[in-house]
Parts: C-alpha cells; structure tokens; sequence
C-alpha cells in the first residue's frame, strides 16, 4: 500500500456490515479512508480492517486479479476489488456490498457452496477419448485446436458472473454461467471425450435453457472468459443432443 | 471437538498439496485423505506464478544440463543426489499435467512449447502463456475432483500438528465460517502450506502466504533449514510488489536504467546483444539481476517513482501482437495497475521478495525428522533450491514432490497402526483452549496490524538484497521484540462466524517465528553465498567453513538455536558461478575435463 499517512485524500467507503451473531439483518457503515491514485478498493478494506474497525470481514488473497477471492458488488456492479481503484469514485462516496444472489455469510463474505457444488457435479476433468500412458508423451494438440477451449478455461471462478446473472437471482438451481464456461471448455477440448456424460447437465430443466441470454455475465468478467457464448454454444449442442436422441442408439453430444 | 479419522492428512491445497493428494489416492484408493486448506483450494497461490515449469524435452537438452543449471544456479548448496532425482521427473510430471487437461502452450505441429527463462541453459520451460500456476493449479483441482477418496475440508484453518508416542498423528482444524474445531486424526501428515514471503513488507506473494506449516513444524522440533535465502524477483510492481514474470525477458525483454543503457553488462552478465542469450544479460539468474538493481542504485544510476527507486523493464520491441500472444496478463497488469501500455512504453520494476528457498527439512523422499511428518512445495526444504531457486523449478518441485511425498506419505500410513484416538482427542482440546486463548485475552493493547508492519519493515531493513551484521542484529532484536509485544496482541473481533481478525492474530504468531529463524540464520552465515549477500567483510562464498545448511531449532521464547547439516555433493564440486561471456567460458573448460576433483564426505 501506498504511504497513506502522507496522503492529504481522503474518501468515504460504505460497507455493507452483516455479523449474524449480533446483526439481524445487514446495514451500511460508513468509514473514511485516506488514499492515494494508485490504492484498489481492496487496499481501502485493508486499512478500514488494520487500522479502523478489526472485525471487517471480507476474502482476498493475490492483489493481482487471478486467485479469484475478492469479488464484491462495489457501486451496484460485481467486480473484483484488487482491480478497482479508489480514484475511479473520488470525490464521491464508494458502497461495497456482499456479491448479489448469494447468502452473506458475514459481512462482505457470502456462502460459496452452490458453485462448488455444481463444479464438483459437471465431471470437470479430461475423461480421456484415447487413454494414453506416460511414456507415449504428450498428447498433440495445435495451437487452434488450444484456442477452442483455452478462453474457457481461463474462469477463475471469482462469481461475478454469477452476481450479474437475472436468471440464477431468481433461481438458484440454474446451473449458470462460470459452470456452463467449464464444462465447455472440457467438451470442446480435443483430448476429451466425456461430452456425453456432461450433456445431462447442459440438458436439465435447470441447464443452459434456464439463460435469457442477457449477456450481463460476459460484460463483468474480469478475464474475458465469455461465459455467455459457452452457453449459448450449448444451446445449440443441447438441441442437436435433443434430436440425436431419437436417432442414434446411444444418443450423444457429436 | 469433531473428530475424522484418515490415512493421509494434507494441510495445504495449492500445487504440492494437490498433487499428494491425488498421489495417494492412486497410490491405494482404500487409503482415506483429508485435503485441509484455508481457502477454497483454487485460491492458493500457486495460482499467481507466471512463467512456467520446467522439465527437459528438446533433444540438445538434457538432464545433466538442467542439473548444473539447478546446482550452478543454487551456488552448490543444493543436495546434489535430490537434484538427479528431481530433473528426472519433471518431464513426466509435465505430460501428467497435459493428460489432465493443463493447457500448455503448443507449436504448430501440436507438440507443447517451451521458452526460455533465467539461469537456463537451453530453454526448457513449460507454459500456458503467463498463467502458468493459474492453469496447473485449476487443472491439479479439478482433477482431484475425480477421486471419491480425497475428502476436503475447505476454509479450515490448520492451528496445530497433533504429536503422540514420537510421531506425527494428525492436525487440528478449525472451520472459518463457524469456529467449529475438528481433530483429523492421521497415520501420516503431509505439510503443503507453501512460502512465508509475507513477512516482507514489499512482495510478490498473496495474503494467504504466512509461513503456517514451517510455524507449526518448526514448533515441534522440526528443523528449519537454510531460511536465510529469501529470493529478491528483480522484476516486480512498485508498491504493490506484484509480479511481472522473468517470462517477459525469456521473451526478450530487457532492463534499462534511467540512461536506457542494458546496466546488466556492467555486473559480468555481458555482453550485451539484440536478443538476451541464455544464461546472459537478463537471462541470468534472478539473485544476480536483483543484485545488479542494488548497485544500480547506488550509483544514482535508477530512476525516482512514488514507491521508490525503479528500473524500466522494456519490452516494446516485442510488438503488441507478441505480448498479448505469449504475456497476455503482464500486458493487462501492467495497462490496468500502472496505466502503462507496453508496447508503447517500458514498465517500471523493482526487486521484491518473491521466494523462501528454505523450509521445512525434509529427506529426498519429503520426510521429516518426525516421524509421520512430510512436506512438500515451498514450506519444504528438500535440497533442491540451495542458495537461489532457478526460475521454473517451483513449479516443477509442486508436482514432483507432490507426488514423491504422497506415495512415501501413503506407504507409511499402511505401515503404522492408528494411534489412541483418547489421547489425541485430549490434545487437540488443549490446542483448542491455546487457540481460543488469544482471543479471550481483554487485557491486549497491540494492534495486529502495527505489529505486522514493524516485522515487515524490519525483515526489509535488515534481510534485503544486501545485508550487514549490526543491521541483522537490529532485525534479530526487533523480532525478539515484536514476539513478547504479540503475548499483548489485541483481537478486537470476539465473534464466531468468519473472526479474520483471531485468524490474523494466529498467523501472525506463525510469522514472527519464521521471521526469527530467517533472521537468526541470516546473521550466523558469515560468508556471501546466492541469495545471501553481505557487505561487512563477508562478501565472499566461504566453502571450508560455510558449505553447509543452516537449520534454526525452535527454542520457545528465545531465539532459536542455529546448527548446520552437510550438504550432499554428487559429482558438481562448488565452482566459480559465472554468466555471460564467462560463463560460457568456465562452461567449456568443465567439459574439457578441467572441473576440481569431487571432495570427499
């Protein structure tokens, strides 16, 4: 952080405050924080925590925008806030709020296991079209064929998507965007061939069908992962499946 | 008090972690596993390294090279018969991460690329443009979703190592979001809890990386060895300290001081030419530039910035097309945290600690001397870094060691009965109880936040690039210091549900002693050695009195107790470590059979 004793700026934060202990329901707080240009929204909770009030509560770990931890609704939008910056709101007032369409678990913190639930249910790992022993190498793979599902599988499962989605604020059994991206990204890589096994999913009630495709996901995703093309990419497999299903004895995604 | 009785217990679910986990549960799926992490493990960070991971694959490359540049690079205090062992993994590690999914980057035949990177001598390292550990940490994950047998517990925070009749029998955890305690009860333990490079003030590393597993190790007895080598990455944000990865100069990056001249042709790393030759001029290894930085500066010869004095890291003339292909995140880090674009302009940088080369000591097969203890990763010592970690290798070591201290990990659990679940039940309530402590103490008055700034800014002071007895001394006093103002620590937050502010206190405890141990070491290795450089008369490699690994012993309120273990020399006797032009010339004169004879012992 940058030397904020020597800072003359200063800039209010409204935090929402939820300790389930104490608190019956959440409630904004207002804190003042000195900065400087260079200081994230994340770098501002640092100091309300180390030097105004302990008991903030909120995740972060890598400052750089990859480990996935301190997404926030920060001014109404879902966005990480080690890559959100103080001066973007100065003079005015910033509110940080809980990620929207998840419980709070406290403060700043929501509860996470909707999503690693549904990871953990989409077979997210290559089930391999030709098993393949160590000592035959690597599999090959071209450059174009990596670029089909490398940007899918770029997610960093931060939830921002997920905050930004109308479809999974009213239902949270809609499967959503980061998952639909991940579950892509292993259907259309070359080495895999586990699509069939996953078709399920992408054709439940709560599956790709649930998207109104508003594209808000695609808008808040800090790297560029498009999770509304997967799904909409999906759209059309899961028809195509649709149809197989009559036509073929096994069924099948291809 | 919950209680879980498991085979393998692994604190700690980055790389190394993951890797053991899938590790046992291939090694026998009978064997039950207890993933322990305080985050999700996707958060680990492991997820933040950039440039890649190395592992042999281009035929004029070959194991013996990797292994002089990884002696060589660690300035011989490396354990030469771990080293062999190490180098002839990787590549099988490396196409057992492309199985699984990793996505690593591909020439146009469809074989994986590799790039070149400091202290390499042929280039060799694997990447998945610059978000390597991203993509082997979420590849590593997801994988061990497929494994009914492994068992996580997410956003447990490990509080301590439960001991009984000489070994290693489980941990005691606590869930974050409900300071629910729970003994898991274990017939071998695996510590994978990555670096402590936090208790630096300007750094590379994520909040999370608190030096928890040396702590708690280090607490029972377990040696800490060679903690004074803290690895200074010469490339890295002003003020933040985030990374832009030695990938950017594998790239052909160079590093300008304020007159644009290439200064790393001053510091024996020349000469300088169009594009960095391996081994050479940027392409040297990371303590040597880090190095060169310092002096840089003290010449006047740096440029002034609001966080202090930088160097430009210049890579327009690799056009945007080239960053955005093979440094995508570099480029959108640099444009979104530094409004700088760099392909029109160059990216001011500065060293940071980046990297704790020492750890846990453990044997080639990740075994510590407590019986059923193991660890891997960064919190380890292995023998592999010595004095300065070649770039690419920790990566590398996740998955290699990862794996080594799950098989040997899992063989042990077979081997041994479970202990008497009564008394380790009675241990983990006393755990409970020291735990709590803290945070049932009203009379603290010391803010955690103070406290960690003076650690830090000591450690800065007094553990940097360049170092000097009275000022290690100051940083010895100072952390004597800290450790009796933190009995006074004051935890505001009294709560249940996600208490931060407790779980800060506890990893702070944990810091201070991993800061003493450093610190301790640094001030008892008389000589300049790798990532151990000192200006107080000592500024030579000292090979009869110091070719020898430090380990600190915990020695409860005082400072620790520092002795020293030989160092395992093979083949590679200790030579002068030399880049550019001459290294390359030291280079052939070792192959036209010139090398010193290997000492005996």
């Amino acid at each position: 952080m940058a030397d904020v004793a020597e800072t003359r700026k200063f800039i209010e934060i409204e935090v929402l405050r939820y300790r389930p202990e104490q608190d019956s329901e959440p409630f904004l707080q207002i804190f003042e924080v000195p900065f400087t240009d260079d200081m994230s929204v994340l770098q501002g909770l640092q100091y309300i925590k180390d030097y105004l009030d302990g008991s903030l509560s909120f995740r972060w770990s890598c400052r750089m925008a990859i480990c996935g931890s301190c997404g926030m609704m920060i001014d109404g939008k879902p966005r990480l806030s080690c890559k959100t910056f103080l001066r973007d709101f100065h003079p005015g007032r910033v509110r940080v709020e809980a990620l929207a369409h998840f419980p709070i678990e406290r403060d700043l913190v929501i509860v996470m296991d909707d999503f690693i639930d549904k990871l953990e249910s989409i077979k997210p790992y290559i089930i391999a079209k030709e098993p393949r022993t160590l000592e035959q190498g690597e599999y090959l793979q071209t450059p174009a064929e990596r670029d089909v599902y490398e940007q899918f599988s770029s997610c960093i499962n931060c939830l921002l998507c997920y905050a930004a989605c109308p479809q999974y604020g009213l239902n949270p059994e809609f499967v959503g965007p980061g998952i639909m991206a991940l579950l892509h990204r292993y259907n259309v890589d070359s080495r895999d061939g586990g699509a069939a096994q996953r078709m399920d999913v992408v054709n439940a009630e709560e599956g790709v069908f649930n998207c109104t495709a508003v594209g808000y996901c695609s808008e808040v995703c800090p790297k560029h992962v498009d999770p509304a093309n997967a799904v909409n990419q999906n759209k059309t497999l899961s028809a195509k499946d649709y149809f197989l299903r009559f036509v073929t004895p096994k069924g099948g995604a291809r | 008090m919950e209680a879980y009785k498991v085979d393998v217990a692994i604190v700690g679910a980055g790389g190394a972690g993951l890797r053991a986990a899938i590790a046992v549960a291939e090694a026998d799926p009978s064997l039950k596993i207890a993933l322990i992490s305080k985050v999700y493990p996707m958060r680990s960070h492991t997820v933040a390294a950039e440039g890649g991971s190395a592992g042999v694959v281009q035929a004029h490359d070959s194991l013996e090279h990797h292994f002089h540049d990884t002696v060589s690079g660690g300035d011989w205090l490396c354990e030469q018969d771990v080293v062999d062992d190490f180098v002839a993994r990787c590549t099988g590690e490396m196409v057992q991460l492309e199985h699984w999914g990793c996505p690593w980057s591909r020439k146009e035949d469809g074989h994986i690329n590799v790039r070149a990177f400091g202290g390499m001598k042929i280039e060799r390292t694997w990447f998945a443009a610059d978000k390597t550990g991203f993509h082997m940490l979420h590849t590593l994950f997801q994988t061990s979703i497929k494994y009914p047998s492994i068992r996580r517990f997410d956003e447990h925070f490990c509080v301590d190592l439960v001991v009984e009749d000489g070994r290693a029998q489980g941990v005691v955890a606590v869930q974050i979001a409900s300071r629910q305690f729970t003994l898991i009860q274990a017939n071998a333990v695996i510590i994978a809890t990555g670096g402590a490079g936090r208790v630096f003030r300007e750094n590379t590393n994520g909040g999370i990386v608190t030096g928890d597993g040396m702590a708690i190790a280090y607490r029972h007895g377990v040696p800490l060895r060679d903690m004074e080598f803290v690895q200074y990455h010469p490339t890295c944000m002003p003020g933040t300290g985030l990374l832009f990865t030695e990938a950017c100069r594998g790239e052909g990056g160079f590093l300008l001081n304020k007159d644009g001249y290439r200064y790393l042709q001053d510091y024996g790393l020349g000469p300088a030419e169009p594009s960095p030759r391996n081994k050479a001029m940027e392409l040297g290894p990371r303590d040597r530039l880090s190095q060169a930085f310092w002096y840089e500066q003290q010449k006047g010869r740096t440029i002034d910035g609001p966080h202090g004095a930088v160097v430009h890291l210049d890579l327009r003339h690799l056009g945007e097309a080239k960053l955005r292909e093979r440094l995508p995140q570099i480029y959108e880090l640099a444009e979104e945290f530094l409004g700088v674009d760099p392909a029109r302009a160059p990216i001011p940088v500065r060293p940071a600690v980046h990297y704790t080369m020492g750890g846990i000591l453990v044997d080639g097969r990740c075994a510590a001397p407590l019986p059923g203890l193991y660890a891997a990763g960064e919190c380890s010592s292995v023998g592999i870094h010595g004095a300065n970690r070649l770039g690419s290798n920790s990566l590398a070591e996740l998955c290699v060691f990862g794996k080594v201290a799950g098989d040997a990990a899992a063989g042990f659990a077979k081997s041994v009965a479970p202990g008497n679940s009564a008394a380790l039940l009675k241990q983990a309530a006393a755990v409970e109880q020291r735990a709590l402590a803290i945070l049932t103490n009203t009379s603290g008055t010391e803010r955690i936040a103070t406290l960690r700034k003076e650690m830090a800014e000591s450690m800065e002071n007094g553990c940097g690039i360049y170092r000097q007895g009275d000022t290690m001394q100051a940083t010895c006093d100072k952390l004597g210091e800290l450790r009796q103002r933190f009995r006074n620590v004051n935890v505001e937050d009294k709560s249940r549900v996600w208490n931060t502010d407790w779980l800060l206190a506890i990893e702070l405890g944990y810091q201070l002693d991993v800061a003493e141990a450093m610190a301790h070491s640094a001030l008892n290795r008389r000589e300049s050695r790798g990532a151990h450089q000192r200006l107080d008369g000592f500024g030579e490699r000292d090979d009869i009195q110091y070719l020898k690994h430090t380990q600190a012993h915990y020695a409860g309120d005082g400072p620790p107790r520092i002795d020293y273990g030989d160092v395992k020399i093979t083949r590679s006797a200790p030579a002068t470590r030399a880049y550019g032009a001459a290294g390359e010339k030291a280079e052939q004169e070792r192959q036209a059979g010139r090398e010193g004879k290997v000492p005996h012992g």
